[in-house]
């Protein structure tokens, strides 16, 4: 994974509030077997409407997402990481997120930056009165500022991160712990169940 | 100070806790995999060079491509058949274990878990899909995660977790007659709001809970999602060991009374404090319902819409403003006056053999009504094969309804059960989000016996509402 420290970028703000995952990439789209290509289903029931954001020419390279409460609720779908990911979004800006949808982003490498719902609010209206300006979204000191004034602190777990400024693999990470493991199975309770056989559906 | 029962799985997993900021790594003893959120995981195995560490804890299905209709010919759209080709390729080089389409014990993948007896008390449980919830009916810890994630468990059996905070849903009185476990989670979710649960593991407890069925325990628990909650439990008690006992992969002879002794141990302690703690009655619910886009939009089936201006928060008032042009509803309008085209009873929500019976009580000796299309799809190969057994396909047939083959189907609309755009369905599943059942298509959320009613009114109606 590619190590972030800052980003600068075109911020979209996008007026909705409980954007599920559903909608975020139908499940029409899921059938790849790959993990690009899925910028096609971004938001796709969205697309065909002009007033959609995203349709705005000012937005088509925006970078930054800024959505409205209970982003990516819903169905865990890592696709809807990798949808907005392959269409370009480094950073999503909001006030709260479904727990999933913010784990596998950060897993994937999507910063996922937490605001006050009113602060939310504020930058909608600095976007709004700025059309197309570039936000820079700094990790390190947990700051997102506007070259027009705006700017604010943001919220991330630490570990998450400490992952993301590393650019550190999870399963790499995990593997140093491999004795622990291997001891931990040692203590499992004989009656736990294995899905191979001995006993088998009958 | 007491452990809640969460609390106490959590502790038994722990493989390194976790210092400061750093999440707890967690040992997982069961592992689900269906076909959509796994080919990028076992294809970051092989790029990695990388086995899957204990295929004896892993299980396959496929559940959300199937077609329901001519199961045994190929699958006709290419791009779900090359899903679960991949599936089965992966299946066959990593060993794990796969219940393919065909075999009696392939289906929902929350459905076939508890029903083979590898789901059981003090477990942890993850799928690469969000309702893995469901398996909390047993008392173990089961989250819904992301292909990432599925690739981390396959390689490690662990998955590195911040701990979450407890919450506690008490649950008092008694649900009435043609109440069931449904209607009770959708009057809570409406109550909470879908993210009410963020960051929690629910535990529902109390008389009501008690009393449910196995099956109504996983109804609620599968909901959890819908609510954010993390995941959802539900001690383990007599009922539960009764579920268990003689499934192909429960534990059997001196294994059983070590495994019972332990189970038993899965409570929460008197002295526990839960970080929140939220009371429902059950003795005041009726029949619930969905109006709007997400399942915390629900009223009782005698209300009616909401008028959007009488939410207190402006943004629930832009939401459901924005519902009711979705749904094409007026505020006001009486929720039994809605009719609908299609009725979908399945779905790892309500797809168990007693969903089937309840229904085919309603519906028996009575006609799905003219112009109203009821699909019949049972959660797994083994209920469709039992309620077979029963009868209960005949009672379907008869009304007009059709019999299909298990699977996920019209839930989520992969394959090719789906509404066509401005269809309006009732659906046992548990999401009515825009276009989840085809695109521009209409879902309410609701029981088995308010489908089997609907089915026959040709409006949203409850098995009271039938002559
Ligand atoms: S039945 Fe529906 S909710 Fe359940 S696993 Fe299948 S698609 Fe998901």
């Amino acid at each position: 994974m590619e190590a972030f420290t800052t980003h600068t970028g075109i911020a979209a703000p996008l007026r909705r509030s409980n954007v599920d995952t559903d909608q975020i990439i139908p499940a029409v789209y899921l059938k790849r077997v790959t993990k690009t290509g899925f910028e096609d289903g971004l938001f796709a029931a969205w697309r065909s409407d002009p007033e959609f954001v995203l349709n705005n020419e000012t937005y088509t390279r925006a970078t930054v997402l800024v959505p409205g409460p209970d982003f990516g609720t819903g169905s865990s779908r890592e696709h809807a990481v990798w949808a907005l990911q392959n269409y370009g979004f480094k950073v999503i800006i909001g006030s709260r997120f479904g727990d999933i949808f913010r784990g596998n982003s950060g897993k994937a490498g999507l910063l996922v930056a937490e605001i006050d719902a009113d602060r939310v609010a504020e930058l909608w209206d600095h976007l709004e009165a700025n059309p197309g300006i570039a936000l820079t979204i700094d990790l390190q000191e947990k700051l997102i500022t506007s070259p027009a004034g705006f700017a604010t602190e943001f919220a991330i777990d630490d570990y998450t991160r400490w992952r993301l400024l590393e650019g550190l693999d999870d399963i790499g990470l995990t593997l140093r712990h491999e004795t622990d493991i291997d001891a931990f199975e040692e203590t499992r309770p004989e009656f736990a169940p294995t899905t191979l056989p001995s006993r088998t559906a009958g | 100070m007491g452990k809640t029962l969460s609390e106490k799985v959590w502790d038994a997993h722990v493989v390194h806790a976790g210092a400061g900021a750093e999440p707890d790594l967690l040992y997982i003893d069961l592992h689900l995999v269906h076909e959509v959120t796994s080919p990028q995981a076992f294809d970051g195995l092989r790029q990695a060079g990388r086995s899957v560490r204990r295929p004896d804890l892993t299980l396959a299905t496929e559940d959300h491509n199937t077609p329901t209709l001519d199961i045994d010919k190929p699958i006709a759209d290419p791009v779900s058949r090359a899903q679960v080709d991949t599936l089965r390729r992966n299946a066959e080089e990593f060993g794990v274990r796969l219940h393919s389409l065909g075999d009696p014990d392939q289906g929902v993948v929350h459905i076939i878990g508890p029903q083979l007896g590898l789901t059981q008390p003090g477990m942890t449980i993850v799928c690469g899909d969000s309702h893995t919830s469901t398996h909390g009916a047993f008392g173990a810890i089961a989250f819904g995660i992301g292909t990432s994630e599925v690739e981390h468990v396959l390689a490690t059996q662990t998955l590195p977790q911040a701990r979450p905070r407890t919450m506690a849903v008490n649950v008092t009185g008694e649900l009435p007659v043609d109440v069931t476990a449904k209607d009770l989670v959708l009057a809570l979710i409406s109550k909470v709001g879908t993210g009410g649960g963020q960051g929690y593991i629910v535990e529902y407890r109390g008389p009501a809970i008690e009393k449910l069925s196995m099956e109504g325990r996983m109804t609620i628990c599968n909901m959890s999602i819908e609510w954010g909650a993390k995941a959802g439990l539900i001690a383990p008690d007599q009922t539960t060991f009764d579920y268990i006992a003689g499934r192909p992969h429960a534990p059997a002879g001196a294994d059983w009374d070590a495994a019972v002794e332990a189970w038993q141990e899965l409570r929460t302690d008197e002295d526990a404090i839960f970080d929140v703690e939220v009371d429902l009655d059950a003795s005041s619910l009726t029949p619930f319902v969905t109006w709007g886009t997400n399942p915390g939009q629900g009223v009782p089936l005698g209300g009616t819409v909401p008028d959007p201006e009488s939410f207190a928060d402006e943004g629930d008032r832009v939401a459901a403003a924005k519902a009711l042009t979705y749904m094409d509803l007026t505020a006001g309008q009486s929720m039994r006056d809605i009719g609908v085209d299609t009725v979908f009873l399945g779905s790892c929500t309500n797809g168990r053999i007693e969903d089937l019976r309840i229904a085919a009580e309603v519906i028996n000796g009575r006609r799905v009504a003219d112009g109203v299309r009821m699909l019949v799809v049972p959660g797994s190969a083994r209920v469709r094969l039992q309620a077979e057994q029963e009868g209960l396909d005949k009672v379907f047939l008869a009304s007009g309804a059709e019999w299909r083959a298990a699977g996920c189907s019209m839930c989520l609309g992969m394959n090719p059960d789906q509404l066509a755009p401005g269809e309006r369905a009732a659906s046992t599943s548990n999401r009515n989000f825009e276009g989840r059942q085809g695109k521009g298509g209409r879902t309410h959320l609701v029981s088995p016996p308010v489908a089997a009613a609907t089915a026959v009114v040709g409006r949203l109606a409850a098995p009271a509402d039938l002559t």
